[in-house]
């Protein structure tokens, strides 16, 4: 499959992959990029998506607070914080 | 060589809303870090977004307001990106099926003509959390992500900083007048990304784009303009090629530097997000909102100005701010005089806020009183130091100006006879002023004037009390 | 009586009559439940403390004259709904150490409904898989067809209500994973019309393709656990606001000997192809004979863009995924390898904590969203996806339902096939149409094979005719062992 650029594509995703990954991947990959472009023969031009398995418009919420999460229940979870923020190796912007 | 600048901003205004695009937290400011928040808006595991109604209808009144066409479908999109301030790792945002297209703002060129700034497209979408730098870590605070912000994308119409500065202007008050955003610059209500670029004049096409992030206010932005426009003139006459990039507007330098990109590869995989229905409002649907719309501040500038005969100048104080417009017009209409009542709104009731601090809304003056007032002092039954004399009574604790001057025998005097009583006494009383006038010291005339209220207690019609004194002292 | 091996009907009429408790029937699971731990391994977590402090509490307002269509029955749950104060993984590594602060929609419903919560089951991780082989808490045996792979990826819940080691549970389905293992191992299993249950608090899978269903013993217990989770959730902006009916009121006035008069059951040939197993081809004949001896009609259809249905899936499915597992960056939760430079620590994080299918999926979905691949791919397969839904809508203007085979060939024995990817997905070449369609199924059992591994069958009815599926399964519904 040309254009299968795993390590770009790993990028994107954010995943280290291993020497062994990325061969493994890489050809696993390949065969099923081969294999789903078995839909490139047919003639869509002319068909609108389907975004959903049942489709209507207009869903909305009313503009009425719902109570969330206390400060502590939401940094509970948080791997690591500095006070009541998560916190994260520095970033450079 | 001569150049063409060429600007073109995306603003996105905040709008104002109770709670959050997607979910029911607080969007209110200045709360303490994590205060506001839950699953969806933290991107927890299983949690879903659910459209705000609100801040459609407010997309859909900005895109009125601004003469934009609302689409007949809109749907929302995933932008993909990994940043930290991002809670799902994908921003819900609208690519390529916005909310309203087309469109423009009015403002005065370069040249003082008016002209159109076009807008491509508004489209909504969710804001991001906050970092904050520190020693050694960063942290995240999640209280703003997903509070609604309207992108607004304007053409590439804009040819110095003075007219992004206009377009800025004109844009916020619209706002402001639409109701749909509050446009607070210091709470970051409205952060516009700049797109710059120059080119040799007559040259069609356009020159390497530059794009300055996140500026809030538009002192900032006008600095920033100046700045990179001369940086680019200075690289194009040194024959140095310019790069397409982000950059950043370093307030204490003054000077604008490189920003690191987000994602090295700018390849946001967007697609259509399957969480959301698309949204297709029906023609009743727009027209029911549009019929809530307030008049355009540029028009109703214009139509004040005719209506009224006030001057242009006036016009503008006045139309700048909606609630102060409202005020003048009930204003007017309720003593039958604009330029008596724009006279009033402009000198004495905004000194009256200024003084107090209290806005006008969260006073007890209401139109009718303040045309009652007019009414009375545009009759002659009181007159003007009575009418500004009981104006901050007025203002503090409301009130029938008529039954206040009846109860109070506020009435002018405008009697002849008891003026003339008043008028004999004082020039009895200051032969050694009424010396000096007569000897020419025709200033001194004031002070019998004084006088002559001060007898009266202030009732006394002070144009006859001139006519008088001048007669007796010929 | 084994308390364990009740249905919820049965649970319900003991319950009400008072001949057992709730804690009795709640401690009776318990027992089987952490016996079968080291064989079966259906469950990820066990909830004894919890689920026997709220049997008590059920019991208490039994006495005290209450009554709610679950009071009191023992429920086991997918891993990947969040049930608050309790640890919700979708058996990943990476969501290790999360706690849940809040319920699912259907996990309130349910709380509502009197349910008590016996422990998480097992599944593939983030239910991307057909065998709960990929589960990063190792394997569940399928505990009928010992040895073998309990199907996917509700594997942990279809293990359960298979080996009676729960009375019922919840599954979820985004190409089959509800129906495929209930076939495996002999339980009823529905995939709801997308829309008609809330996917709120449910770790996402494909968004536009997920739905959360029963897994059960009976089609009468599908049809009691439909009526407490169906409905519009404001939460979910793609559940819909459609009545609900009483689904337990679905075969009611049925002619007790012709059932199915009047109702037509489209044979899409498709569905009936070269790579069927010839048991399952078996069963899925008598089947057709049980249809017509009920009074049922058959009828041939066709679904022409079958073929097209796994690659679509695919690309579908994947593209979904990588957004929604974009999250697992162990910023706010879970997993972190903490790291000096933000970048590293998200990959290393997420190469720690997912496992190796996970990788390949949200590496095919980063693919086929990405710059110069979107159109041929993503953008294709929505609209292939558009084909594969006419083709459903066409054969239900002939028939009231389609019947068909659930999965190409029953159960197979652990640890094979598992290097290779392809022949994994092509078992769900069956199930994955009814999901891009939306429309709903039910698998039911059809048999069990000379080897002992069960077989079932899978009935296909347009959008929100779970009445019609219930009508048609409670008549074609095999008598139970």
């Amino acid at each position: 499959m040309p254009g299968f650029d795993i390590d770009r594509v790993a990028h994107l995703a954010r995943l280290d992959l291993t020497e062994e990954e990325r061969t493994t991947f890489g050809s696993q990959l390949e065969t099923i990029v081969a294999y789903v472009d078995r839909i490139a023969g047919l003639d869509v031009a002319d068909e609108k998506a389907t975004l959903h398995g049942h489709q209507v418009n207009n869903i909305f919420r009313a503009d009425t607070p719902v109570e969330g999460l206390e400060t502590e229940a939401a940094l509970a979870n948080a791997p690591a914080r500095i006070e009541d923020e998560i916190r994260m190796p520095r970033i450079v912007e | 060589m001569e150049y063409e600048v060429v600007i073109g901003l995306e603003t996105h205004v905040q709008l104002k809303t109770t709670t959050k695009m997607f979910c029911g937290c607080s969007t209110a400011f200045g709360a303490s870090p994590n205060a506001h928040v839950c699953p969806v808006c933290l991107g927890y595991p299983g949690a879903l977004p659910a459209m705000n109604q609100e801040a459609i209808r407010y997309t859909v009144m900005a895109g009125l307001m601004l003469g934009c066409k609302i689409a007949d479908y809109a749907k929302f999109d995933r932008k993909n990106y990994f940043y930290p301030d991002s809670s799902k790792n994908y921003q819900i945002t609208q690519l390529d099926y916005p909310l309203c297209l087309g469109g423009g703002v009015e403002i005065v060129g370069e040249g003082g003509e008016k002209k159109t700034v076009r807008i491509h497209h508004i489209h909504l979408e969710e804001d991001v959390g906050k970092l904050t730098h520190r020693a050694g870590c960063s942290g995240v605070d999640f209280n703003r992500a997903g509070t609604p912000l309207m992108e607004i994308v304007s053409e590439p119409d804009m040819r110095s900083a003075d007219e992004a500065i206009a377009y800025l202007t004109a844009l916020r008050e619209m706002m402001i007048y639409a109701g749909v955003s509050e446009c607070n610059l210091e709470e970051g209500n409205m952060r516009s990304d700049v797109n710059i670029s120059i080119r040799p004049k007559g040259q069609q096409a356009y020159g390497t784009k530059i794009e300055i992030k996140n500026m809030n206010t538009f002192s900032g932005i006008h600095a920033a303009l100046l700045y990179e426009i001369e940086r680019q003139k200075a690289a194009c006459d040194a024959g140095q090629a310019l790069r397409q990039e982000t950059r950043r507007w370093d307030t204490e330098a003054g000077e604008t530097a490189v920003m690191r990109s987000k994602e090295n590869s700018d390849d946001y995989r967007y697609f259509p997000e399957p969480d959301l229905m698309p949204i297709a409002l029906s023609a009743e649907q727009v027209a029911a909102w549009a019929a809530q719309l307030p008049e355009a501040p540029a028009k109703r500038r214009e139509r004040m100005i005719a209506e009224y005969g006030i001057p242009e100048y006036d016009a503008g104080v006045l139309s700048a701010d909606r609630a102060l417009a409202d005020f003048f017009e009930a204003t007017a209409k309720r003593c039958g005089n604009g330029k008596l009542a724009s006279n009033w709104v402009m000198a004495e009731v905004l000194a009256l806020t200024a003084k107090t601090g209290v806005e006008l809304s969260d006073s007890q003056l209401t139109p009718e009183a303040l045309g009652d007032l007019l009414k009375l002092l545009e009759g002659k039954t009181i007159n003007g130091p009575t009418a500004k004399a009981l104006l901050p009574e007025l203002f503090e604790k409301g009130g029938d100006p008529a039954a206040m001057v009846k109860e109070r025998g506020l009435g002018q005097v405008s009697d002849a006879g008891a003026i003339e009583a008043f008028v004999d006494a004082v020039l009895e009383a200051n032969p050694k002023v009424v010396a000096e006038v007569k000897a020419g010291k025709g200033a001194a005339i004031g002070f019998l004037v004084g006088q002559v209220m001060k007898q009266s207690k202030g009732k006394a019609s002070p144009q006859m009390v001139q006519e008088l004194l001048r007669k007796k002292l010929a | 009586m084994e308390l364990h091996k009740l249905t919820i009907a049965e649970a319900l009429k003991g319950l009400r009559e008072g001949t057992f408790t709730s804690v009795d029937l709640t401690q009776a699971l318990i027992n089987v439940m952490e016996a079968s731990q080291a064989d079966i391994h259906a469950y990820v977590t066990i909830d004894a403390e919890g689920a026997l402090a709220q049997a008590a509490e059920c019991d208490r307002r039994r006495a005290a004259g209450e009554d709610l269509p679950m009071l009191g029955v023992p429920i086991a749950i997918k891993d990947n709904m969040n049930v608050i104060g309790q640890p919700c993984t979708a058996s990943s590594r990476i969501l290790e150490g999360y706690v849940a602060p809040y319920d699912a929609t259907v996990i309130a419903k349910l709380r509502a409904a009197g349910a008590v919560f016996l422990g998480r089951t097992n599944m593939d991780e983030f239910a991307l898989g057909s065998t709960t082989q990929t589960s990063g808490f190792g394997p569940t045996e399928n505990p009928v067809a010992r040895g073998c792979i309990p199907g996917g990826s509700s594997g942990g819940s279809a293990a359960a209500v298979g080996g009676d080691l729960a009375i019922c549970a919840l599954g979820s389905d985004t190409g089959g994973s509800i129906r495929q293992p209930a076939s495996h191992c002999g339980i009823v299993g529905v995939k709801p019309t997308y829309g008609r249950v809330s996917r709120y608090g449910i770790v996402a899978c494909a968004s536009s393709l997920d739905q959360v269903g029963p897994m059960t013993k009976t089609v009468e217990d599908a049809a009691i656990l439909m009526n407490v989770i169906s409905g519009r959730d404001p939460m979910d902006a793609t559940s819909l606001d459609e009545p609900v009916p009483d689904y337990t009121t679905a075969w009611q006035g049925c002619d007790p000997d012709q059932p199915l008069k009047g109702m037509t059951f489209g044979i899409p040939e498709e569905y009936y192809g070269d790579g069927l197993d010839d048991e399952v081809r078996a069963f899925a004949e008598a089947m057709k004979a049980r249809v017509v001896a009920l009074g049922g009609t058959l009828k041939p259809v066709s679904l022409p863009h079958s073929q097209y249905g796994i690659p679509t899936y695919y690309i579908c499915m994947t593209a979904e995924i990588s957004a929604n597992l974009a999250r697992f960056d162990g910023v706010r939760y879970g997993q972190r390898v903490p790291c000096d430079d933000v970048i590293e620590q998200y990959k290393r994080t997420r190469a720690e904590g997912f496992g190796a299918e996970v990788k390949r999926r949200v590496l095919l979905g980063t693919f086929v969203l990405s710059s110069g691949y979107y159109d041929a791919y993503y953008n294709r397969a929505q609209k292939v996806r558009t084909l594969i839904r006419r083709d459903f809508n066409q054969a239900f203007a002939e028939c009231d339902a389609l019947l068909t085979p659930v999965t190409p060939e029953p159960a197979w024995p652990l640890g094979v096939y598992q290097d290779d990817p392809i022949r994994n997905y092509l078992s769900d070449v069956l199930t994955v149409g009814v999901n891009l369609a939306g429309c709903c199924a039910i698998a039911i059992p059809a048999g069990t094979t000379q080897a002992g591994k069960p077989v079932g069958i899978q009935l296909i009815a347009p959008n929100f005719g779970e009445m019609t599926l219930f009508k048609a399964a409670k008549a074609l519904e095999l008598p139970r062992a």
